[in-house]
């Protein structure tokens, strides 16, 4: 593996526990959406610590690359970058990986993405793709997060859905009763699947599961039930 | 390059580090991670072939194949995510022992091995061999679950974990090395964690 030095241009905060770390390099590095960068740290005494984290930007945005990173309190890295990672600060950053829970806009239509909480991102780099192409695969977003402040990414995703163009977002909130207007509540179940389905014109060619473990295989078990084929469904699980 | 700030809470200890492979980190849980939904097989359901080629050598059932010899198996785990467990407790029936109960010398040098959900891997026959490898049917002495791979998965343990598949259904003897589901999609063909092999090049 080569590694190349990525500086840290910018810094957003998206959800309360999610941030964007943008990075530049010296040479863009082609990918797909859905794809992920592995990123190196090093200490004084030569320990390193490795963790791949998802890209949110567009393969099309070739000017910066948008990393977003979750902090789980008991990890070693996404803390890092929550409490300590600067703009200018350089990071040892892999080619982009991952040949599998990739898209793009010319694959067959119509894609399902079911996403939960964190696992919105790699779904951000496949509908900025869809967008900045023009395209008009039909694309439905199933997004399920806690409350309505993880719901990273949601105003630029209600921008695109009501671009009208066959882009839909469904979410729901699983730990609030009182959601905004046409925001469900609770977990994805048989009925949330159904209704997600219904929205498609037709079946999906190819559906996205990305979240924890348990979220991708509640998502996955329901979709299977409700006939969706499983060789069809690929899946993404953030185990740590 | 020292990243500015970064110290690491990973585990200094000798022991520790000795037994990690470069780029790994010491984690006490067991992640899940598989490319599709996983697949329910009832053990009454579940069979194991062995192939040489297209050729059908012998097949197992659940209760032929807790016929064989049970072996025991503690080790250290490497998963190509960078997350390393020791000490996991496998227990199952030796890729050696299936060969002898089939009557079979390993025929060819490359091993493909076949899951229920169409995943393959391919592993030389010369690492699954001489004790090196089994197929587990227990983990820490309970049945494999299903998110971990059961009824069976395989257990290669010397090289990164995605070579001991999950739900496995059989092995095949090839004429020559057939790339599997990862190898295919920029993953090393052979994965020595302790070569650091991830990716394709490495």
């Amino acid at each position: 593996m080569r590694w190349r030095t990525g500086t840290i241009t910018d810094i957003v905060k998206r959800s309360p526990t999610v941030s964007s770390f943008f990075f530049s390099t010296p040479e863009f590095l082609p990918f797909v959406a859905g794809q992920h960068v592995a990123v190196r740290l090093t200490a004084p005494d030569g320990y390193r610590a490795q963790r791949s984290y998802s890209i949110a930007s567009a393969p099309e945005t070739t000017d910066r690359l948008e990393l977003a990173i979750e902090r789980l309190d008991d990890g070693e890295v996404s803390p890092f970058f929550h409490d300590v990672a600067e703009v200018g600060d350089e990071f040892e950053l892999s080619a982009p990986l991952g040949g599998y829970f990739v898209w793009r806009f010319a694959d067959p239509g119509p894609i399902l993405m079911i996403a939960g909480g964190a696992g919105i991102v790699p779904f951000m780099s496949m509908a900025r793709h869809r967008a900045l192409n023009g395209s008009d695969v039909p694309m439905l977003l199933l997004f399920s997060a806690r409350t309505r402040r993880d719901l990273l990414f949601r105003d630029e995703l209600l921008e695109l859905s009501a671009r009208s163009n066959g882009f839909e977002l469904v979410t729901t909130l699983t730990r609030e009763t009182d959601a905004p207007a046409g925001v469900l509540t609770g977990r994805i179940d048989a009925a949330t699947i159904e209704r997600a389905l219904s929205t498609l014109p037709s079946k999906p060619a190819r559906t996205f599961i990305c979240g924890s473990n348990p979220f991708v295989e509640n998502a996955a078990t329901h979709l299977v039930d409700a006939g969706v084929s499983a060789s069809g469904i690929s899946t993404e699980r953030y185990g740590v | 390059m020292v990243t500015r700030g970064f110290s690491g809470r990973g585990n200094r200890a000798p022991e520790v580090q000795d037994r990690l492979p470069p780029g790994q980190f010491l984690e006490s849980g067991f992640p899940v991670l598989s490319a599709g939904p996983t697949p329910r097989i009832r053990t009454e359901d579940w069979t194991f072939t062995l192939k040489d080629g297209v050729r059908p050598v012998k097949s197992w059932n659940w209760v032929e194949f807790h016929e064989l010899p049970q072996t025991k198996m503690t080790r250290d785990i490497h998963c190509v995510t960078t997350w390393s467990k020791f000490d996991t407790f496998w227990e199952g029936v030796l890729v050696d022992d299936i060969l002898a109960d089939a009557g079979l010398e390993a025929p060819t040098e490359y091993t493909l091995a076949h899951s229920y959900d169409g995943y393959t891997t391919n592993v030389p026959t010369a690492d699954l061999v001489s004790g090196k490898a089994m197929v587990a049917t227990r983990y820490a002495g309970q049945p494999i679950t299903a998110d971990h791979g059961g009824p069976a998965r395989l257990l290669v343990p010397h090289l990164y974990f995605w070579k001991s598949a999950k739900w496995l259904n059989g092995l095949q003897f090839t004429q020559k090395e057939e790339l599997g589901f990862w190898e295919l999609r920029g993953y090393h063909r052979y994965g020595d964690p302790w070569r650091e092999q991830r990716y394709t090049d490495d």
